[in-house]
This record gives structure tokens, C-alpha cells and sequence, in this order.
């Protein structure tokens, strides 16, 4: 779904003429784009006016905007109380050492992202992690290089 | 007026100023960070926290955003207040490095002063600064970034985005991790940056500063082989006796050229004559479009920061640039080629040093092969006023005690025209001086020009020349050029008469006398008090148009032949090209 070459000019059209819609504006491209690629970022700032620098300062104020393409697989850890009590650092340990990276990083080849995250509203099934969206409940840390090989093996997840 | 009472001391102030400014006024001092007269207060720091009776007992205010009031109770100084504001500097300091020592604002720098006021002695916290963002950009030929520094006030950004309207500059990320750098995933020298270098001259800390070049500048005046000219741009005298105590706006020329002789250069030469050279060149050229239908209104083009603008945002209006270079660029290929011949010295070995309000002539002289018409690169480096305050310290100098000297009369001599440069309307003035003489080859009665004069953001004049009325436009803050370009566009596009012949444009606000180069605390009084110190200078001086320079008379003699043509083509004019916003 990360895609650049989109075209994103009736985004633009669309909110352009509504004063104050930038925000609007960058959500919409995030959701065609997957990530507002900086390129479509100068679009905006040609297309309306608004200077360069300003589009950034509100892309780079909310941290839903993406300035780099998402991961294959993204792996949120959840480390609310209830999962960091039950095992969640053993599993941020574990994804570290499979795919050296730590929480808020991305693989170079842009494959894993680690993220953690503060409850997913499911603590009844802690330790809780999601990839792309899916939920994995009471995950030991040795089962993550199972649920690793599983994503290879195009068990998709949902 | 209302009414108000400050610790204590009942007092009568305007309605609409700031607690801020009415305990000032009071008498009352309340120390600030991220507050600056040129700029709107926003609060950011919390250094002014105040307390207002609201109800039976006081609330917390910051002093710079809130408004005075009929029957206002307010203490601005108290023991809880101190302590407040000392935990206020504490958190501050916890997140910015603790090398003062080697840093370029050291003695120089608000947060530093205000360390040392409020005796500073531990900080409590623990130092985060190498556990958030931060970004070292030297990319610039002008200004160095180090957001390690930054305090977060805001004020370049704000300087950047709404007085100079360039928006190179942003407020990047949140919170704790908030940077202000150039923004959009750009260096500042890829950004449309300008080099204007008010973000540097707004900063209070070293978070912004310009490029140095003094140990260059040293490395030079070692060089036995090499012979090291120095020149002052006009401003540069009413700003440097402030590094040295003396008061706003004093005019130091002769202390200025003793200490450039002290510091070992051989050739002593002025910017000033640089300027009156331009005024010659300029004010022929602009005769030359108004009778022979060339293309005007004519822009001037002393300003490096303005050329750029108009390289980056306003490219339709390249042709109406004018071609001549800025003053300091004229001196440099003299030197190298007129002087160099007089002297007999090779050109190689001869090092022209700028002395500088400015930031963008640290990138001007590299710009691009018009800036080497010499043969070698015209001027090789450039201080701003604020380094070469630093090099007569580093030299042991005492600068208030020094005896008036002189420059070298072949290329020092200068007229009133060229030093009301350094203020906004000054380029114009002496080039409506010289205008009048080429046109009607009569000299003025009156040569002040008042209406040109003064820090109104647009100015205009109609002056009559023989039969034509020239009509001028002064334009100083780049942010205010927008509307005057606009105006230009709109009558040319729809064949209406032109409404002006001659424009002049001064990036910064006031002109170079608070160039981004110059002493810090530059606000609207010291414009004013550094302008003044230059037109009194030009009231004092016998000759106050540059065509009566005689050594500029006796340079066209011997060496240019005449302005605009043969040699002076080749050496003191240049071109310009559209560069993009963005380099990437």
C-alpha cells in the first residue's frame, strides 16, 4: 500500500479553497500514499502556497504522519501494565535479537518496524503484540520466531 | 491612561501595553529570555512570571503576554518570584551544553548574563541535552545551526517566517524534541534561506550564529607573503564601538581604522569608497534606462540577501536588477587589478578582507565568476562587525582609547553619500544626489532627501529632475517587498504607467545598521541611533555626492575610462541567474 507515484491532485483541489484544511489535506495523501513522501509534500506547498517548512512543522508535529514509507510488517508491543507485568520486555528482547532492532526503529530494508505501545484494550489476553493490525495474545517470548516465520510464510496477517 | 498598581507603587500607564512594559516604565526590571522588542511575545520561556491579584489572591502571569488593566495589582519582584524564575533557568540549563568557555557567544549570550544575575551555582537537574534531537547544519556559507544550543524561544523562527516572510527556518518536531532548523527535510543551504542572517542576530544563545572566518583572517595577516587589504562597509562604524562600551550609534571611523592598522593590515581601504564607485556606476545606469526605455523600474542590488530573493522568489525581476555589483565587491577587483599595478604588487599574493553588517556577503563573494573578475577571487573573506570586535580583543587592543586614523586616500576617501548606506533610504538618497547631477549636470542646492529617510517599512519620494518626475520607492525588511513587486507586476502586465522608476530594497529591518552581522540587541531605537550616527557623518563631511570623490574622479581617469563601459563593465558588474527554493 506504500505507493509515491499516486496521483494526488484532487486532494489537493478538493480542500484547497477550505481555509485552515492542511491537516485534512495530509491525511487524505497519508491514506493513498501510506506515508506523505516529500515529494507530495512540495505538491501541497506548490499547489497552495503554504511555504515548505510549514507543511513540516505540522508534519512533523503530529506523530500520525509517516515521513518514511511504512514497514512490511509493523509490530506494535504492547507495554501497558498489565503486558509489561506478564512479559513484554522479554519480548522486546527477543524481537531484538531476530531482527536487531530496537522499539521505535525500522529494519534498513524497511521489512520490521518495532513499536511500543500503551494498552491495546485486550488485557485479558497479556502479553499482547499486533502486526499490521492483527492481535497476538499471550505471546511467550519463544514463540516470536514462530510468528516471525509465520509472516514469511505468507501467513498473512489480517 | 489607567491606573495600576506595581509592588506597591501606584502609577499611570497607556492602555493596551504589557505588564512587561508597564513595570519598565515603573521602574521595575523583569528579566526575559525569549522576549525581544522586534518580535511578538509569546510566552515561551516563563522567565517573567509575575503575580496579578485576581479575586482575594494573586495569580501567576507572564509578564511580556499579558495585557495592563484599571486598578491592575501586580508584584513583579518578590522572594518567591526569585525562586521561581532561578527554577525556571535550572530546567533551561539542563538541557543545554555547559561549554561556554569555547563557545561563540561566551560574554555575549542572554542566557549567560542571566545565569550569572541570578548566581547560578549547581543545576539540580539532570543534562539531557545528548538524550534529545539535535542537529549540527554548517551547510550554509553564512550561518552555523547547533541545535544542541537552542533554547527553543522561537525568535528565529518568528523573525524568519514573519518579519522576513522567507520561511526557510521551522519549528520541527514537539516538545522537549522541538528543533528549529531549516525545515522540509533540507540543509539550510539547500532551504530558500537568503542568508539575511536575522535569525543569527535574533538568537540569544550560540544556537545561530554566522560562520567565522577571524582564524582565516589571522592565517593571513601571518603570511609575510602575503598583503592583506581591509575595508569597512559603512555600517560597520556606528555598530563596532558597541563591542567596546561606547555608546549606541557613536560613529568610531578613526578609532575603526587605527585598530584595522594595529591588527597588521597593510592596506587600509573603505567600503565607503566602494560606495560612492557603486553610486556612480548605479546612478549611471539608472540615467541610462529612464532616456534610453530601458527596463525599470531599476532595483538595486547592494543588499546580497535581496539578490537572492530575488534569484529564489522573484525571478521575473532579474531584469530589473541592477547590474552593478555591491560596493564591497567593487573595492575587491580594484584592489587586484588599479591598486595591484600602483603598488606593483602581484595580485596572487594580495588577501582583500570585508568587514561586514551583513552575513550574506560571507556568501555573495563566492556566488558565482562575475565575484573573481580580477583574475582571482575578488574579496577573500568576510567578518562580520561582531568578529572583527572579536579579533581587537583577541589583539589586546583598547579600542575607546585609540587616536582617530586614517585610511589610504586612493581607495578610502568617501563622500556623505556613501556612508548614509548603512542606513534604509540611503542608497537611494545618494543616488538621487548623483542622478540629478548626471541628468541636468547641475549639483543640488539641498542634498538630504528626508522622505526617503526613517523605518517606515515602504518609502516613497517624488523627486523632480529637469523635466522628469522620478518616482522612488525604499523598501526595508524583505517582508515588506511582496506587495511593492506585486504593484510593479500589476502595472506592467496591464500596460499602466510604471509606479516607480527606482527601487531600493534593504533585506534587513532598518537597513545594515542592524544588518544580521552587527552588535546584538538591535531593535527600532537602535536603528534609529545607528542611522543617525551615519547622517551626521554626511552632514559633517565637505563632499556628500559621489561624484565629487576625487579620488573616484582620478580612478575613472587613470584606470575605468567611464562608467558602464570598457574596464568598469569587466570589473564592476555582474549578472544574475533563478535559483530554485530548494536545491533538493
Amino acid at each position: 500500500m506504500t505507493q509515491t507515484n499516486v496521483d494526488i491532485s484532487d486532494i489537493i483541489a478538493k480542500w484547497k479553497p477550505i481555509k485552515g484544511s492542511l491537516v485534512m489535506m495530509l491525511h487524505a495523501i497519508q491514506g493513498r500514499c501510506g506515508y506523505i513522501p516529500r515529494e507530495k509534500a512540495m505538491e501541497v506547498s506548490e499547489k497552495t502556497g503554504i511555504p515548505l517548512s510549514k507543511i513540516y512543522e505540522v508534519l512533523t508535529f503530529y506523530h500520525f504522519f509517516k515521513l518514511t514509507p511504512p514497514p512490511q510488517y509493523q509490530i506494535n508491543v504492547c507495554t501497558g501494565t498489565a503486558c509489561y507485568l506478564k512479559g513484554a520486555p522479554e519480548i522486546l528482547a527477543e524481537l531484538n535479537k531476530l531482527i536487531g532492532i530496537k522499539e521505535g526503529e525500522t529494519t534498513k530494508d524497511g521489512k520490521y518496524a518495532i513499536a511500543g505501545l500503551r494498552c491495546l484494550g485486550c488485557c485479558g489476553l497479556a502479553p499482547v503484540i499486533s502486526i499490521n493490525g492483527k492481535i497476538y495474545g499471550q505471546v511467550k517470548a519463544s514463540q516470536v520466531k514462530g510468528i516471525l516465520e509465520g509472516l514469511d510464510k505468507g501467513e498473512k496477517p489480517a | 491612561m489607567i491606573n495600576i498598581t506595581i509592588n506597591g507603587k501606584k502609577v499611570q500607564v497607556e492602555e493596551g501595553i504589557t505588564l512587561l512594559e508597564a513595570a519598565k516604565q515603573a521602574g521595575f526590571n523583569i528579566p526575559t529570555l525569549c522576549y525581544n522588542d522586534d518580535l511578538e511575545a509569546t510566552g515561551g520561556c516563563g522567565l517573567c512570571v509575575t503575580k496579578v491579584k485576581m479575586g482575594p489572591g494573586y495569580r501567576t502571569m507572564r509578564a511580556c503576554t499579558t495585557k495592563v488593566a484599571e486598578g491592575m495589582e501586580a508584584i513583579t519582584q518578590d522572594a518567591e518570584l526569585m525562586r521561581t524564575r532561578k527554577t525556571v533557568l535550572e530546567l533551561i540549563l539542563s538541557n543545554h551544553p555547559q561549554d561556554c568557555l569555547s563557545c561563540e557567544r561566551n560574554h555575549n549570550c542572554e542566557l549567560q548574563q542571566l545565569a550569572s544575575d541570578f548566581g547560578i551555582r549547581e543545576i539540580p537537574f539532570a543534562n539531557i541535552v545528548n538524550e534529545i534531537p539535535q542537529t549540527l547544519d554548517c551547510s550554509s556559507k553564512s550561518i552555523k545551526i547547533d541545535t544542541s544550543k537552542c533554547i527553543q524561544c522561537g525568535r528565529c523562527v518568528q523573525v524568519c517566517q514573519k518579519v522576513q516572510k522567507i520561511n526557510a527556518l521551522a519549528s520541527i518536531s514537539r516538545g522537549i524534541s522541538t528543533e528549529m532548523k531549516a525545515g522540509g527535510e533540507v540543509e539550510l543551504a539547500d532551504s530558500p534561506c537568503i542568508n539575511c542572517g536575522q535569525c543569527a542576530a535574533h538568537c540569544p544563545v550560540g544556537a545561530i550564529v554566522e560562520k567565522e572566518a577571524i582564524d582565516y583572517v589571522w592565517d593571513a595577516l601571518l603570511d609575510s607573503k602575503k598583503y592583506c587589504i581591509v575595508q569597512c562597509a559603512p555600517a560597520v562604524r556606528v555598530g563596532i564601538g558597541e563591542e567596546f562600551g561606547l555608546p549606541v550609534g557613536t560613529n568610531s571611523t578613526g578609532k575603526m581604522l587605527s585598530a584595522l592598522r594595529a591588527l597588521g593590515f597593510k592596506g587600509i581601504f573603505d567600503t565607503n569608497f566602494g560606495a560612492d564607485l557603486t553610486i556612480m556606476e548605479e546612478g549611471s545606469e539608472l540615467v541610462d534606462r529612464v532616456t534610453n526605455n530601458g527596463v525599470l523600474p531599476l532595483l538595486t542590488s547592494c543588499c546580497p540577501a535581496w539578490v537572492n530573493y530575488v534569484e529564489k522568489f522573484a525571478q521575473d525581476m532579474i531584469p530589473h536588477l541592477s547590474s552593478a555589483k555591491s560596493p564591497h565587491q567593487m573595492v575587491g577587483p580594484v584592489a587586484k587589478t588599479y591598486y595591484a599595478q600602483k603598488m606593483g604588487i602581484d595580485p596572487k599574493d594580495i588577501v582583500v578582507v570585508s568587514v561586514m553588517p551583513c552575513t550574506a556577503k560571507k556568501q555573495e563573494i563566492d556566488r558565482d565568476s562575475n565575484m573573481s573578475s580580477s583574475g582571482h577571487q575578488d574579496v577573500d573573506y568576510v567578518l562580520t562587525t561582531r568578529e572583527l570586535g572579536k579579533m581587537i580583543k583577541q589583539a589586546g587592543i583598547e579600542f575607546a582609547k585609540l587616536e582617530d586614523g586614517k585610511g589610504d586616500d586612493m581607495m578610502a576617501d568617501y563622500t556623505g553619500a556613501a556612508t548614509i548606506f548603512g542606513a534604509t533610504g540611503g542608497v537611494m538618497e545618494a543616488a538621487l544626489r548623483t542622478g540629478a547631477y548626471l541628468i541636468t549636470k547641475k549639483d543640488l542646492e539641498k542634498v538630504e532627501f528626508y522622505d526617503v529617510r526613517g523605518l517606515k517599512g515602504v518609502k516613497e519620494a517624488t523627486v523632480k529632475i529637469g523635466e522628469l518626475e522620478l518616482k522612488a520607492a525604499v523598501v526595508n525588511g524583505i517582508g515588506n517587498v511582496p506587495p511593492v513587486i506585486e504593484m510593479i507586476r500589476e502595472a506592467k502586465a496591464n500596460g499602466k504607467p510604471l509606479p516607480y522608476h527606482f527601487v531600493e530594497v534593504m533585506a534587513c529591518p532598518g537597513g545594515c545598521v542592524t544588518g544580521g552581522g552587527q552588535p546584538y540587541g538591535g531593535n527600532d531605537k537602535v536603528r534609529v541611533a545607528r542611522a543617525k550616527g551615519l547622517y551626521d557623518e554626511d552632514s559633517a563631511l565637505q563632499k556628500r555626492c559621489s561624484h565629487h570623490n576625487e579620488s573616484i574622479q582620478k580612478l575613472y581617469k587613470d584606470f575605468l575610462g567611464e562608467p558602464l563601459h570598457g574596464k568598469s563593465h569587466e570589473l564592476l558588474h555582474t549578472t544574475y541567474q533563478k535559483r530554485k527554493l530548494y536545491n533538493k
